[in-house]
């Protein structure tokens, strides 16, 4: 599981603008958003070509071996389950889940950039801080949750801190990269036109650290869904939650309804995903 | 060494007196400029020539009050720079510094914004079109030309109305022809406003065809070397600086500086 983040991290810092170049990181977004001209439209008729292939030929070869479907769910059941009992079973949970994630992250992705942006001011305190930074973050934190638990109770609290722990450490580096890019002669011309230190921050470190901001944002929160399913599949609250359902649906071999969890949860990190990635677009696009 | 046996006809704007930098690296000290003293009168347009690294910039930021001195002092109207002046000083950069995420307009309004005044948008515009900058308002520097963008700092200085401009080697990074286009278009902004410039550059032609006087630096420490009073009649063309007259005194320039140790001062 920790794999997929630590690819992200090193693919995403490119928000490099002009569609010309072709570098959109890991996936080419514009295919799905600028429908207008010949080219990407046949490049989105491509990838719901693949998807409808590989959609299409596990349901064919799940049938031809008539494979049941404890061992493997058909496609098709997974879908008309997703459809059917989204509000019975699955809304709430996915609510529960968005909570813990919501609330977590924007505790965790606050304080993360506050700390980042007064650590930087003094490289004393960024050399004392930093060793338990990297701790915090290269300790998986939903291996908290059961210990959060056991202090906290059985309501979203336990999940809602293991979610900001791994978020904030993650804004907090990205965030502390940004802004000690300091630019001299930037902070010398606002300066030359009598700015004080306020306004250097915020009208140029802030700006120059902005691209790395969002990129944190965008690494935090993968994590923080990762630490809420995970955290909720290892010791849930009463509410439940996506997390929880998995390890239910599987412990009673309901495929099909594991399967449609599953493509909540994706569908869910791709929407994070998709969503940081326009926010970079519009406020970062300058960084070339 | 000459000081200011020149004949100024206006009234002094800048005064520079005994000016030493010394600055504190983590190296050691590094010794910047010696007893460095020059008079600029109101109006003047007077370049300041050195080699690389002769303190030249650090005498610029000075002057505007962005670096302290370690001796000797400096005088803007008479009174000491103690720190920046902005509505007094205009400094441009080498390389035109402009803010990348910000388009032109959003530009030009920075410095407004950090003196907390309404932004002048006619005086901006008429600028902008003086500067053949019109109609790119909303385009961001990494899509204007090298030129362009040193243009656009020049206006985002002159937007401001300063007295004085402080340019710092702001037309190195550009191509000859561009170069001979901003010098060009830079002594028709000084006719028309009056303004007083310090100019620095390592170029010996550029420095005559602009100034009305050449400051020679020593390299670091950047001493006084010599100043040198120039006569082409204004307003100048590129063709004066073919003549045999202008060769003659790039030569003269030429000597003083490689008299002085100097090394990579251009001649064109």
């Amino acid at each position: 599981m920790s794999n997929v983040p630590r690819e992200l991290k090193d693919e995403i810092p490119s928000f490099e603008g002009a569609p010309a170049r072709g570098d959109h990181g890991p996936i080419d977004w514009t295919a799905l958003t600028s429908i207008r001209t010949a080219r990407s439209a046949m490049e989105i008729g491509a990838i719901v070509a693949l998807g409808a292939a590989v959609f299409f030929g596990l349901e064919l070869i799940l049938r031809w071996t008539d494979t049941p479907s404890y061992v493997f769910p058909k496609p098709v059941d997974v879908v008309k389950s997703l459809v059917s009992d989204f509000d019975d079973l699955y809304m709430h949970h996915l609510w529960v889940t968005m909570q813990e994630f919501l609330v977590g992250f924007a505790i965790g992705a606050s304080i993360g950039l506050l700390l980042a942006a007064l650590i930087t001011q003094k490289p004393f305190a960024e050399k004392v801080i930093a060793p338990y930074v990297l701790i915090m973050v290269t300790t998986p934190m939903l291996a908290l949750v059961p210990f959060l638990r056991l202090k906290l109770g059985f309501g979203a609290w336990p999940l809602i801190i293991a979610v900001a722990l791994a978020s904030g450490p993650m804004v907090m580096i990205n965030a502390a990269t940004g802004f000690r890019r300091t630019d001299l002669a930037k902070i010398a011309l606002a300066r030359s036109y009598g700015a004080s230190t306020l306004q250097i921050f915020w009208k140029i470190r802030f700006p120059l650290a902005l691209p790395m901001i969002i990129v944190g944002f965008m690494v935090g929160s993968i994590f923080g869904l990762l630490t809420a399913v995970g955290g909720e599949m290892v010791a849930a609250s009463e509410a439940g939650g996506l997390g929880e359902r998995l390890v239910y649906f599987s412990s009673l071999a309901r495929m099909d309804q594991f399967g449609a969890v599953i493509l909540i949860i994706a569908t869910l990190g791709v929407s994070i995903y998709v969503l940081f990635y326009f926010i970079g677009k519009r406020w970062a696009s300058w960084e070339a | 060494m000459v000081l200011t046996s020149v004949a100024v006809s206006t009234r002094e704007k800048i005064s520079v007196d005994g000016a030493t930098k010394v600055y504190e690296a983590r190296t050691g000290p590094v010794h910047a400029l010696e007893s460095f003293s020059v008079e600029i009168g109101e109006g003047e347009f007077v370049c300041i020539l050195g080699p690389s690294g002769c303190g030249k910039t650090t005498l610029l930021w000075a002057m505007s009050g962005l670096h302290e001195l370690t001796r000797g002092r400096i005088l803007l109207d008479g009174r000491p720079v103690t720190g920046p002046r902005p509505d007094e000083i205009g400094l441009i950069f080498q390389e035109a510094n402009l803010l990348p995420w910000r388009n032109l307009r959003q530009n030009l309004r920075f410095p407004f914004e950090i003196k907390r005044k309404r932004v002048d948008e006619t005086r901006i515009d008429t600028l902008l079109r003086q500067t053949g900058l019109a109609g790119f308002e909303s385009a961001y520097p990494r899509e204007l030309s090298g030129g362009m963008q040193q243009r656009a700092s020049i206006v985002r200085a002159l937007a401001q109305d300063p007295a004085v401009l402080l340019m710092d080697e702001p037309f190195g990074a550009l191509d000859a022809f561009t170069r001979d286009e901003m010098n060009l278009l830079l002594l028709n902004l000084w006719a028309e406003s009056g303004k007083t410039i310090v100019f620095v550059t390592h170029n010996i032609s550029e420095a005559i065809f602009l100034a009305d006087r050449v400051v020679v630096m020593t390299p670091r420490p950047g001493r006084l070397a010599r100043i040198f009073e120039i006569e082409l009649p204004r307003p100048r063309t590129v063709d004066m600086t073919f003549e045999p007259g202008f060769i003659a005194q790039i030569q003269e320039i030429k000597r003083v500086v490689e008299s002085g140790g100097s090394h990579g001062v251009e001649v064109e």
